[in-house]
């Protein structure tokens, strides 16, 4: 069995629905990505130096990331010329591969690393406008679907209005928000919310914080203090740290990853607005440079349009039409 | 971190070149894939690279290499001038109708900034002295009309809002007749964000155009954003037909190669940048500083500007002669720290130093804000003849000024240490430059 056909099969096992939401919220990644690479194929019956530059080129495209993508075209000559491959069709395989290996590194599953029998911590940190408060209003509203009790933290008292906009996810969901007054210290607010939480045994505590550019120290420092605060007062949390990542965002991305990693110890991250033309492809460099993986994707603006990720599904939604093309 | 500029590039390659008697063709090329990879590595749209390093190498592998001494420089020169041109000679200012009010339509992806750019320009226009009145068409964001409406009674600018129930054209339509009545001179509609491949949202931007007949409309976008730039600024273009940008979030780290894409493709000029997350971080773009931005090489021109505004001379030249006679004082050093201060975050003017990124010792520096505050907290803490003459400052002194500024005799011990070192340091400065005399410049970074 071929590569593409235990993809294929694999993808197959998944609910026809999750399937149709990946390939519906990639189709304008996908159309011009794979068009290009299926252009590039049809251009070049043969694998030579123009070639592996143009694939170059394509990937930088998708924001792969310059170093990585000098890597992964590195390793594709390599193999290339390690296993006589001179026909530009008998890559392709090869390229899907090398996707899916970056993405998924480590075979275990992406989930979150949420504890079963007491509270769950989880702490979304990012820059400003990528889609912390709208993840977390998503977010809380699969857990609750999944019989949980959830309760949200208004981290965010700085921007106008964002305490706001987090009691109206809560509403929509269902769920409480605790908060403060604008401009009082976040760290506060998180202790309180882990004692809320904890005296109304809730089992998973959302903390936003407010967005925030990773190179004002200040700015870092203090959210520094707020994951030292979830620390103290629960030794294990925060249980994840998740990273919200703009899919349009393109080489800030790493610098990103890196000084959020530093301040918060970041473990995951959430590619929002995936659904644009935007292709995400920084996060294979994330993922290849910083080894920080994809948790969930944002495919759309419905409450149920974020999705836990996985790496099959994004490489097979990039590449669909390739792979229907070679397994008939 | 792939993150060195094209100063550090091109460095590694012509240390290969030197010492050759020549440079070849080859070097031009391997030059070439150099600057290529940074503007890559800046987020420039990759077609936008391949026309303009093509147009370089035109221009380079002329004579002017070739013949020059040193070929690195001549390189980051044609690139540099070339950059700025494409990015647009000169900056261009905001629209003024002729009859007023002057309308201004912001547009956008999700979290671009556009609330928060709509109420940075309100507050620009209030410097010079005009009215602008804010229309809160983002009826689908939750809470966005209670983020302008905040900014509004922060800066004391009217806010017109149907609430989240009205159609964004009918919030328009009355928002302009309500400016008129009130006699704003100028209308900013802050829009709702939106893909720019979602045809239903796109379809009621268009709508509220033709409603509102605006003088501007400023597309914002994050400085952040990669490859798909183009794409999305050339979507807003065709459909909209743009009049300017507005870049934000440049008071990153980001080099921002984005600007140059879509000015690439829009041919728009960019007329604001948005560089802090204070109402008045708003600043008009200089296409010249962003192109050194975006190959690495600072920004030397915006720091000299700041030093400039917020040195006063007169004192510059007080502060001078003090040193020179050994009578810096702690209220002298009060002054100097206010001044820094006034010039921004440290680090920001730190990165805005060429080869700041190079030296070993800066990369790591991170400025601390708060210990700066520790240190004017035990200056203001002292008596004023402490200040005069911090020699008399004895252990029960110290003890005193650290519960003051609630801070330990450690501290203060340390601050008055620094202190002593740094007039020594002032005194070795002064008088090697004794002979030809120079202007003063910061002798401190505590």
């Amino acid at each position: 069995m071929n590569f593409f056909q235990k993809l294929k099969n694999k993808v197959a096992q998944q609910t026809e629905s999750v399937t149709q939401k990946f390939k519906d919220g990639l189709s304008k990644t996908r159309d011009s990505f794979a068009e290009r690479v299926n252009d590039l194929l049809s251009r070049y019956r043969k694998v030579d130096e123009d070639f592996f530059e143009e694939l170059e080129e394509i990937l930088i495209q998708a924001d792969v990331g310059v170093e990585t993508v000098m890597e992964l075209v590195d390793d594709l000559r390599m193999e290339a010329k390690k296993n006589k491959i001179v026909d530009s069709e008998g890559l392709k395989p090869l390229l899907t591969e090398k996707f899916v290996d970056i993405l998924a590194k480590s075979d275990e599953e992406e989930t979150l690393n949420i504890p079963d029998d007491r509270l769950g911590v989880i702490l979304f940190v990012g820059v400003n406008g990528v889609g912390k408060t709208t993840t977390i209003g998503k977010m809380a509203h699969l857990f609750k679907n999944a019989g949980k009790k959830v309760i949200l933290a208004a981290g965010d008292t700085f921007r106008a209005g964002a305490i706001e906009q987090l009691e109206v996810w809560g509403e929509r969901a269902g769920v409480d928000v605790i908060k403060h007054k604008p401009g009082s210290d976040p760290a506060a607010v998180v202790f309180d919310a882990i004692q809320a939480a904890q005296s109304r045994q809730a089992d998973i505590l959302l903390c936003d914080t407010a967005g925030r550019l990773q190179n004002k120290k200040n700015l870092m420092d203090e959210l520094n203090k707020v994951h030292r605060v979830i620390k103290r007062e629960i030794p294990d949390a925060p249980h994840e740290t998740l990273l919200v990542l703009d899919a349009t965002t393109g080489q800030n991305a790493l610098s990103q990853a890196k000084l959020f990693g530093e301040a918060a110890g970041v473990t995951g991250i959430v590619l929002t607005k995936l659904d644009g033309t935007a292709k995400g492809g920084i996060v294979i460099a994330i993922r290849n440079e910083l080894d920080l993986p994809v948790k969930y994707v944002g495919l759309g603006e419905k409450l149920d349009d974020l999705q836990p990720f996985q790496a099959e599904q994004f490489v097979h939604a990039l590449f669909a039409e390739l792979i229907e093309e070679n397994t008939g | 971190m792939a993150f060195e500029g094209l100063a550090d590039r091109l460095q590694e390659t012509l240390k290969k070149i030197r010492g050759k008697g020549k440079v070849t063709e080859a070097d031009v090329k391997s030059m070439m894939r150099e600057v290529r990879l940074a503007l890559l590595e800046a987020d420039v749209n990759f077609k936008v690279v391949k026309d303009f390093v093509n147009r370089v190498k035109e221009r380079a592998v002329g004579q002017e290499v070739l013949k020059s001494l040193t070929p690195g420089q001549q390189v980051i020169k044609v690139v540099n001038d070339e950059l700025t041109q494409l990015m647009g000679g000169e900056q261009s200012k905001l629209a003024t109708s002729a009859r007023p009010p002057t309308v201004i339509m912001m547009v956008g992806l999700q979290g671009a900034g556009k609330t928060t750019s709509t109420g940075k320009l309100a507050k620009y226009l209030q410097n010079q002295n005009r009215s602008p009145m804010l229309i809160a068409a983002d009826i689908y964001r939750p809470a966005a009309i209670k983020q302008l409406e905040v900014l509004g009674e922060q800066l004391d600018v009217p806010v017109f809002s149907l609430g989240n129930k009205e159609n964004p054209v009918k919030i328009v339509q009355q928002g302009i007749q309500k400016a008129k009545e009130e006699h704003c001179d100028y209308v900013l509609i802050d829009t709702a964000g939106r893909l720019h491949v979602d045809e239903a949202l796109m379809d009621e931007l268009h709508q509220i155009k033709q409603e509102a007949n605006p003088d501007e409309i400023l597309l914002v976008i994050d400085a952040m954003t990669g490859q798909d730039a183009v794409n999305v600024a050339q979507s807003f273009n065709e459909q909209l037909e743009l009049s300017g940008v507005v870049l934000t979030k440049l008071d990153g780290d980001t080099r921002g190669g984005a600007a140059l894409s879509v000015k690439a493709v829009t041919g728009k000029p960019i007329k604001f940048v948005g560089m802090g997350e204070k109402m008045d971080a708003l600043e008009p773009f200089h296409p010249d500083r962003m192109a050194s931005r975006i190959l690495g090489m600072g920004d030397v021109l915006t720091l000299v500007e700041k030093a400039q505004r917020e040195m006063d001379e007169q004192k510059a030249k007080e502060l001078e002669r003090k040193m020179r006679k050994m009578a810096f004082t702690f209220d002298d050093f009060l002054d100097q720290l206010e001044q820094v201060r006034n010039m921004g975050p440290l680090d920001e003017l730190l990165g805005m130093l060429p080869g700041a990124g190079k030296m070993k010792g800066l990369k790591n520096l991170q400025v601390d804000e708060k210990k700066l505050g520790q240190v004017e907290a035990i200056v203001r803490s002292m008596t004023k003849e402490e200040k005069q003459k911090p020699e008399i400052i004895n252990a029960s002194r110290r003890k005193r000024i650290a519960a003051g500024s609630g801070t330990s005799v450690q501290d203060v011990n340390r601050l008055l240490k620094q202190f002593q070192d740094m007039k020594k340091m002032m005194k070795q400065m002064t008088s090697m430059s004794k002979k030809k005399k120079k202007g003063f410049k910061f002798p401190f970074m505590p």
